[in-house]
């Protein structure tokens, strides 16, 4: 391979994104060296194992991937903004659809949410960290590699071009040539270790270390969706990860799984896809019903309305969820019994779906509500995802699928899940347990005006594409004829996401006037809250998170005790010492083994693949022979900690 | 803090972890062995080589995956561990009869025999000729 096929060249955008590459890291490297934080950088964030750390570096690696995926989004709707553009070419045009859809979903909506999961769960169980810390370092640093590995395939060989989806044979190397489409098998593979690994952590956090009192019919609801979901991963992530080890058998090896020659079958690579990828659009569901329960609860100052009914229903839908896989292939061809079946049984999900949103609308039914900006997103989420959920029903009808199939009518659907679902969660659980992560509150009069610009934007972006699909515009085209007449809804659709990518700006701005301006907390309960994760005595917890380990009595336990004037001092005789684990740099480490393997696979450089996989074993290795139980820390080192902060 | 029980737990050399594995190489580099460099016909093949898989999980579950303790700690415990076996064999039923029916229902049963250039698929499916040819007009 020659140097100008190793760097992608020709095109002035990537020439600039170069530059600003550059320029960023020098700007860093500078940075760090000048104000000396190289240590600060390796003690307190490269080798920590603490569970709020680790959230807060994969919500902000998932802010950083909500920029590029909404750059990728803003360059397609300019690109359709009329008839016949010549901004981008096809080729383009289809690396960059296939990079948004890959990084929104794996690299943006998963880590943003398991990053709220880190630092929320614990602290909402009252444990002091997840049950393998350690583990939870190796989850972050895989991730974190994987997406960056899928990253750099804009400036470094070339993106992949053959959608999320990467449908058999379009995604094979006749169809496919190069390393473009080996970025997507590796990155996800990598970044799906991590995945599969958060999702036994948690489970087994949720179930082993609650604390004393809380049965699991009193754990908190965004505890429960967490549980769900990670009973979901662990479940559907081993699919991805065989689909993605036998394509990448058929793409570096010459094997047979999904080619069209030698006996291979393309479609099952569609069939398991769609196995992993139809529980995974519910792993990044659950958690964002998890978050708006707790919030509508929170502000309407009731207890959530239907607790049982909402478990029960989580648990359908995870059932449910492994049952639907091929209503994204009905026009495959299944025949009319198959797709019959899986109609019936996608209409059957939106039942436990219906259930919770009126129970959130219970729940707020006189309660005395307050608009704070996260209860804005909540009750935006209600209208908005009702609208995706409808549609949603009309594409599970087989029959008038064959219709809105691959059309801007089921882009709209997703789009008005995804968003109006997942992302308007991350946005609204990021305001609500801002104080928790950094102390202070984001101002609520700029989240405002971001909530209002986001939503309209949204609208207007999404709802005419509703019309667009139903007449006839399929998905994944670069441009569209002038007579087509789609032009003025696709210039509508346009302005729509450009006002989306302003309320992404003035969210970053409030960021920053916040960490300016914002008055800091001086307790720990930003919101009155109802839950454990606001017990602490100061704003954001101590490394230990609880000096004493609270007991549970019921639902709601600290805001009854509030309630009761019975919030508990802590006393310095109940004191002991605190079992804490080591931070240890092996994760990050043997992450960046996985990233040399990774990328000597994609350019099917063996030797570098091997170098690389032999020092992700000797990390293992050396972890197996690592005799490190962790430390104490001193009742003293305690008290003065818990002094300080009052 | 978790490590510090399960610490307790082990001790000793772990005959039982390295017995597993290399067992599982075995059973391997046997269904390998038996694929490649015999002249079974497929059917038997099949049929050896699923032997072996259920074989290996059954391995796997008792050498490393702690099926045989049962928690007399808590009854939660041991009904979360129920309730996990019986989802997974739901999953892996939905997965694999699931997936062998969807990918030879209608349209993929027609492949076989009718399209021309799509057609290497499979040897002997023998299914190709009884079908109702009304579900599937566009295709390629
Ligand atoms: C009421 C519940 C829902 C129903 C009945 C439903 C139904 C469907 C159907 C039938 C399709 C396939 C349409 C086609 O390809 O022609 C589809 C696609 C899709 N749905 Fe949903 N859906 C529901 C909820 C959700 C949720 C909660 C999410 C994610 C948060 C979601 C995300 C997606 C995505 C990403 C696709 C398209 C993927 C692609 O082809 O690239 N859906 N949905
Ligand atoms: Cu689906």
């Amino acid at each position: 391979m020659k140097w100008d096929e190793f760097f992608v060249t020709g095109d002035p955008m990537i020439y600039g994104a170069d530059v600003s590459i550059v320029l960023t890291m020098v700007g860093i490297l500078f940075y760090l060296t000048k104000y000396k934080k190289w240590k600060w950088l390796w003690d307190e964030w490269l080798t920590t194992v603490d569970h709020k750390k680790l959230g807060i570096m994969y919500i902000v690696s998932a802010v950083l991937m909500l920029f590029r995926g909404g750059v990728d989004a803003l360059l397609m709707r300019t690109q359709l903004a009329v008839p016949e553009a010549k901004f981008l070419d096809s080729q383009h045009y289809n690396e960059i659809f296939t990079t948004h859809g890959t990084i929104m979903i794996i690299f943006m909506a998963m880590p943003f949410l398991i990053g709220l999961i880190n630092v929320v769960v614990p602290l909402q169980i009252g444990a002091r960290d997840v049950a393998y810390p350690y583990l939870n370092a190796v989850s972050f640093w895989t991730f974190f590699i994987g997406a960056m590995l899928f990253n750099i395939s804009f400036v470094i060989g070339g993106s992949p071009s053959a959608g999320w989806t990467s449908y058999m044979p379009l995604a094979s190397n006749e169809l496919s040539p190069g390393p473009g489409q080996n970025y997507y098998l590796l990155g996800l593979q990598i970044a799906g270790i991590g995945t599969l690994l958060t999702g036994i952590n948690f489970l087994v956090t949720i179930l082993k270390m609650r604390a004393p009192g809380m049965t699991l019919f009193r754990m908190p609801m965004f505890t429960w969706s967490s549980l769900v979901t990670m009973v979901i991963i662990i479940f559907a992530f081993p699919i991805l990860t065989v689909a993605l080890a036998l394509m990448t058998f058929d793409r570096l090896f010459g094997s047979h799984f999904f080619t069209l020659q030698g006996a291979g079958m393309d479609m099952l690579w569609a069939n398991l896809f769609w196995l992993w990828g139809h529980p995974e659009v519910y792993i990044v569901i659950l958690p964002a019903f998890g978050m708006f329960s707790e919030i509508i609860s929170t502000f309407s100052r009731k207890t959530l309305f239907g607790y049982k009914a909402m478990i029960w229903s989580m648990l359908l839908i995870a059932g449910y969820s492994f049952l639907v896989w091929v209503h994204h292939f009905f026009t495959m061809g299944s025949g009319a019994l198959v797709n019959s079946v899986f109609s019936i049984t996608t209409m059957a999900i939106g039942i436990p779906t219906g259930v919770k949103i009126f129970n959130w609308l219970f729940t707020m039914y006189r309660g005395k509500i307050q608009f704070t900006t996260p209860m804005l997103w909540s009750l935006g989420f209600i209208v908005n995802f009702v609208i995706g959920g409808v549609t949603g029903v009309m594409l599970a009808m087989a029959a008038a699928d064959y219709q809105y199939h691959n059309t801007y009518f089921l882009v709209s659907h997703f789009h008005y899940v995804l968003i109006a679902g997942t992302v308007f969660a991350c946005f609204a659980g990021l305001i609500y347990w801002y104080p928790k992560m950094f102390g202070y509150k984001l101002n609520e009069r700029i989240g405002k005006w971001v909530f209002w610009v986001f939503t309209i934007g949204f609208n207007v972006c999404f709802f005419p594409q509703y019309f667009l699909g139903l007449d006839g515009m399929p998905r994944r085209v670069y441009t569209y004829s002038e007579e087509s007449g789609w032009g003025p809804l696709n210039m509508v659709s346009t302005i729509g996401g450009f006002m989306m990518g302003i309320a992404f700006l003035i969210l970053v701005y409030n960021m920053y006037y916040s960490f300016r301006y914002a008055k800091r907390e001086t307790t720990g309960d930003a919101w009155d809250g109802r839950t454990l994760e606001w017990s602490t005595p100061t704003a954001m917890p101590p490394f230990y998170n609880f000096a004493k380990i609270p007991e549970v009595t019921g639902l709601d336990h600290f805001w009854r005790q509030k309630q009761a004037g019975k919030v508990e001092k802590l006393k310095a005789e109940d004191i002991k010492p605190i079992h804490m684990p080591s931070n240890s740099g092996v994760p990050f480490i043997m992450a960046s083994f996985f990233f040399v393997a990774g990328f000597g696979m994609v350019f099917d450089w063996m030797w570098m693949a091997i170098a690389g996989m032999i020092g992700v074993f000797a990390t293992l290795i050396y972890r197996s022979f690592e005799y490190n139980d962790g430390y104490y820390v001193s009742v003293e080192e305690v008290i003065e900690t818990e002094k300080i902060s009052k | 803090m978790a490590s510090k029980t399960a610490a307790n737990e082990h001790h000793g050399f772990p005959w039982k972890h390295l017995i597993g594995f290399v067992l599982s190489i075995v059973l391997t580099l046997f269904a390998l062995w038996i694929a490649l460099e015999t002249d079974l016909s497929m059917t038997w093949i099949l049929i050896i080589i699923f032997g072996f898989a259920f074989l290996q999980a059954a391995l796997q579950l008792l050498m490393f995956m702690h099926v045989t303790e049962n928690s007399t700690k808590s009854n939660l415990t041991s009904r979360v561990q129920i309730g996990n076996i019986l989802f997974a064999a739901f999953v892996a039923i939905v997965i694999v009869i699931g997936s062998v029916w969807v990918m030879t229902a209608g349209h993929a049963k027609h492949d076989k025999n009718q399209h021309a250039p799509k057609t290497e698929n499979h040897e002997n499916h023998g299914g190709g000729s009884e079908h109702d040819s009304g579900e599937h007009g566009s295709h390629e």
